[in-house]
C-alpha cells in the first residue's frame, strides 16, 4: 500500500480511460497526458497502459508502506524521496518507510507517477480510471484525500532502477503551445473575422484548466453569423439543438471563452462547436500551466492523421526500447 | 426534412459527426435512431462508440483501424438504406416528482444574479414566458403530456427529453445567463424545448422545477431497476412525471435508503405516426399502460 499523507491539488487514479460509454454520458477519462503516463510505466516495467497516479500542479505527498519501483514522468516537478530529489524521466527504487514529495513544477502542470505493478483499485467499466463527476473508477470515485491507501499490483519484475528516458523521448513543455485544430462542425456559423481572429490570436489559458476542459481567454469576441434560431436551439447564436461533443472539440459559449473539451468531457450540450484538436495535440493541453499561451493552427484531416502517425511512432519506440 | 441529406463533418481524426437536422423534431430523432442502428449493425471494426443526440449523432472510431473516409462511406451506405422506423416498441417510466421542492428553491435563490429575471423564481418565471397562468398551471402541463428521451449525456446517465405536444404547445424556456455552480441531484431541468434529469449534483445552466426520489445513476447499482446498468435511461424511453406532495417524496427517498424504492415501467408501442396524426389523443393511450 502507498499512504497518502498529503492529497495535492487534484491527485486521481487514471490508466488510459475507457471506451464505450460516452452514448451514454460516460467520458473516456484516462491521462490526459497519455504519453507520459505511458512513459512512466515502461521505465518501471509496466504494460504501458497500467494505472498511475496523474498529479496536478501541486503534487501529493506519498508514504510508502513496501519497497517500490517508482517513475515519474510529464510535467517536471521536482520529486524528493526523503528529501533528496530524483532524476526527472528516471526509475528509482523507494524502501518501505520513505516519503515521496513534489515541488512546483517549473514546466507542464501534470506529472505521473507509476509504480511498478500498477495502482490495483478495481476495474469498473473496463478501466482504473478515476471520472469524478460520475463518482466513478478510481479510488472511490474520487481525487485522492489524506489518509487514503493506494493498493500496488505484483510488479514484473522487468523494470530496473536507473532506467532513463533518452532525450530524444523525452516531452519538451512550456513556452507557447500551438495546438493544431481541424475547423469544421459548426464553423460554418463563424462570422468571416472570427474564422481569422480564433486563429491569429493568442489565448492563454484561463480560470478552468481541469480534466473536463480548458478554459482559453484573451482574444477577441467570436461573433456568429445571425440568423433566426432554428426551434430547439435556444436563443443566443452560438446555441445548437444540444448535440454530441467530440473528446477535443472547442466550444464557445456567448462567443467569448473558447473551452476544449478534454477526456473527462460533458458528452453533450447546446453550444456549437467550431473544430477539434487533433488526437496528437490532446497531451499538450493538460500540460498548460495557467495562464500560459496557446495558438490554434487550422490543418486539415490528412495532416491530423499524419501527426498521428509520428505519435504513433514514438510511442511505438518508447516500446521498443524498454519491451 | 425526412429526405434532407445528413450533413457529415469530422470531429478531427477520431469522431465523425452527423447533423441531421438543425432543428428539434421527433422526425429527426427517429432518423437519426434509425442511421445509428444501421451504423451499429454493421459491427464496424475501428467504431467506438455510437453516440445518439437529440437531432443529431457521433460516431467515436480509431483511426488506426478504420479510415476515416472508409467510415463516412459505410456511414452514408447506412444512412441510403435506413429505413427511417416509424415505430418502435419501448417502454413508459413514471417518474415521481415533488415539483416546487425547498432544496431547488434552495439553489435558484443562491445562483438569481444569474438569471433572467431575479425578481421570481424559475417556475413563476417559466409559467409567465411560455403564456401560462400560475405555476400550478404549467406543472399541469409540464406533468400533462410524457416525455420521449432523446439523447442521454450531458453528465453520466443525464436524460435529455422531449414532450409529446405540438410544436405550439412545446414549453420553451432559455437557459441561466451564466451557468450555475451547483444544481442538486436528481433536478428536474429545462432548457430550450428540453426537459432534464440531473443525474448526478453539478453545475448546471437549465431552469430548476423540481426533484425527484429515483436515482438513475449509481455505480453501485443499489436498486432493482439499476442491476442491469447503473445508467437507467436509454434514448427512446418515454417518461411520464407524476407529482407527488412532500410526505409521499419523503417516504420514497426512505424507500430508496433502505433498497426498497421501484419504478412503475411497463412495455409500449409507439407510433410516430399515430402521434402525428393525434398529438392530443395519442399521448393518453400511452398513459394508459400505466393505469
Amino acid at each position: 500500500m502507498i499512504k497518502v499523507i498529503k492529497p495535492g491539488l487534484a491527485t486521481s487514479v487514471q490508466d488510459m480511460g475507457r471506451e464505450g460509454y460516452y452514448h451514454l454520458g460516460i467520458p473516456p477519462s484516462g491521462a490526459l497526458d497519455q504519453y507520459a503516463l505511458q512513459a512512466a510505466n515502461h521505465l518501471v516495467g509496466n504494460p504501458a497502459g497500467a494505472a498511475g497516479l496523474e498529479c496536478a500542479l501541486v503534487g501529493p505527498e506519498l508514504e510508502f508502506q513496501h519497497d517500490a519501483l517508482v517513475a515519474v514522468c510529464g510535467a517536471q516537478m521536482p520529486v524528493m524521496l526523503d528529501g533528496r530529489e530524483q532524476r526527472p524521466d528516471t526509475a528509482f527504487a523507494v524502501r518501505a518507510g520513505q516519503v515521496l514529495r513534489f515541488g512546483f513544477p517549473t514546466a507542464g502542470a501534470r506529472a505521473y507517477l507509476a509504480v511498478a505493478g500498477g495502482i490495483d483499485v478495481p476495474e469498473v467499466l473496463g478501466s482504473r480510471s478515476t471520472y469524478a463527476l460520475g463518482a466513478l473508477g478510481g479510488l472511490q470515485g474520487r481525487k485522492l484525500v489524506a489518509g487514503d491507501l493506494l493498493p500496488v499490483g505484483v510488479p514484473s519484475g522487468k523494470g530496473r532502477a536507473g532506467a532513463s528516458l533518452p532525450m530524444a523521448l523525452r516531452q519538451s513543455l512550456g513556452g507557447e503551445v500551438v495546438l493544431r485544430v481541424v475547423p469544421g462542425l459548426y464553423f460554418h456559423r463563424l462570422t468571416e473575422v472570427a474564422a481569422k481572429s480564433f486563429f491569429t490570436d493568442a489565448w492563454p489559458v484561463g480560470s478552468e484548466a481541469a480534466r473536463i476542459g480548458y478554459r482559453y481567454k484573451g482574444g477577441g469576441a467570436l461573433s456568429f453569423q445571425p440568423r433566426e434560431q432554428p426551434f430547439g436551439a435556444g436563443s443566443d447564436p452560438s446555441n445548437i439543438v444540444d448535440s454530441c461533443y467530440p473528446i477535443g472539440s472547442i466550444q464557445v459559449p456567448a462567443g467569448l471563452e473558447p473551452i476544449i473539451l478534454h477526456r473527462d468531457a460533458v458528452s453533450g450540450g447546446g453550444y456549437a462547436m467550431i473544430g477539434t484538436v487533433i488526437s496528437a495535440d490532446l497531451d499538450l493541453i493538460g500540460q498548460m500551466q495557467p495562464n500560459q499561451q496557446a495558438r490554434f493552427l487550422a490543418v486539415s484531416l490528412e495532416d491530423a492523421l499524419a501527426a498521428r502517425r509520428s505519435y504513433k511512432k514514438k510511442l511505438s519506440c518508447l516500446a521498443r526500447l524498454f519491451g | 426534412m425526412a429526405n434532407t441529406p445528413i450533413r457529415y463533418s469530422f470531429g478531427a481524426d477520431e469522431h465523425l459527426f452527423a447533423e441531421v437536422s438543425d432543428s428539434m423534431s421527433l422526425e429527426a430523432f427517429f432518423k437519426g435512431m434509425a442511421v445509428t442502428r444501421a451504423v451499429e449493425r454493421l459491427a464496424l471494426e475501428g467504431v467506438l462508440d455510437i453516440c445518439l443526440a437529440n437531432a443529431s449523432f457521433q460516431i467515436r472510431f480509431d483511426p488506426d483501424r478504420i479510415a476515416p473516409e472508409a467510415l463516412l462511406e459505410a456511414v452514408r451506405g447506412a444512412e441510403a438504406e435506413a429505413v427511417a422506423e416509424r415505430s418502435l416498441s419501448t417502454r413508459i417510466i413514471e417518474i415521481p416528482v415533488l415539483y416546487n421542492d425547498p432544496w431547488t428553491h434552495e439553489t435558484l435563490m443562491r445562483f438569481r444574479d444569474r438569471h433572467q429575471d431575479p425578481n421570481s423564481t424559475d417556475l413563476e418565471y417559466a409559467a409567465r414566458i411560455n403564456g401560462l397562468a400560475d405555476v400550478e398551471a404549467f406543472i399541469a402541463a409540464h406533468s400533462g403530456a410524457p416525455w420521449f428521451v432523446s439523447m442521454v449525456g450531458f453528465v453520466a446517465g443525464l436524460p435529455f427529453m422531449f414532450q409529446m405536444v405540438e410544436r405550439e404547445r412545446q414549453l420553451q424556456v432559455p437557459k441561466y445567463l451564466r451557468p450555475r455552480t451547483d444544481t442538486p441531484k436528481l433536478t428536474l431541468g429545462h432548457g430550450g424545448c428540453f426537459g432534464c434529469i440531473y443525474s448526478v449534483r453539478g453545475a448546471g445552466g437549465y431552469q430548476m422545477f423540481g426533484v425527484t426520489p429515483a436515482p438513475i445513476y449509481d455505480p453501485q447499482q443499489s436498486l432493482a431497476y439499476l442491476k442491469e446498468h447503473m445508467v437507467f435511461f436509454r434514448p427512446g424511453d418515454i417518461v411520464q412525471f407524476k407529482p407527488i406532495d412532500r410526505q409521499a417524496y419523503d417516504q420514497a427517498v426512505a424507500d430508496v435508503e433502505d433498497g426498497r424504492f421501484d419504478l412503475r415501467i411497463r412495455p409500449v408501442e409507439f407510433s410516430l405516426d399515430a402521434f402525428l396524426a393525434d398529438p392530443v389523443g395519442y399521448p393518453r393511450s400511452l398513459q394508459e399502460a400505466l393505469a
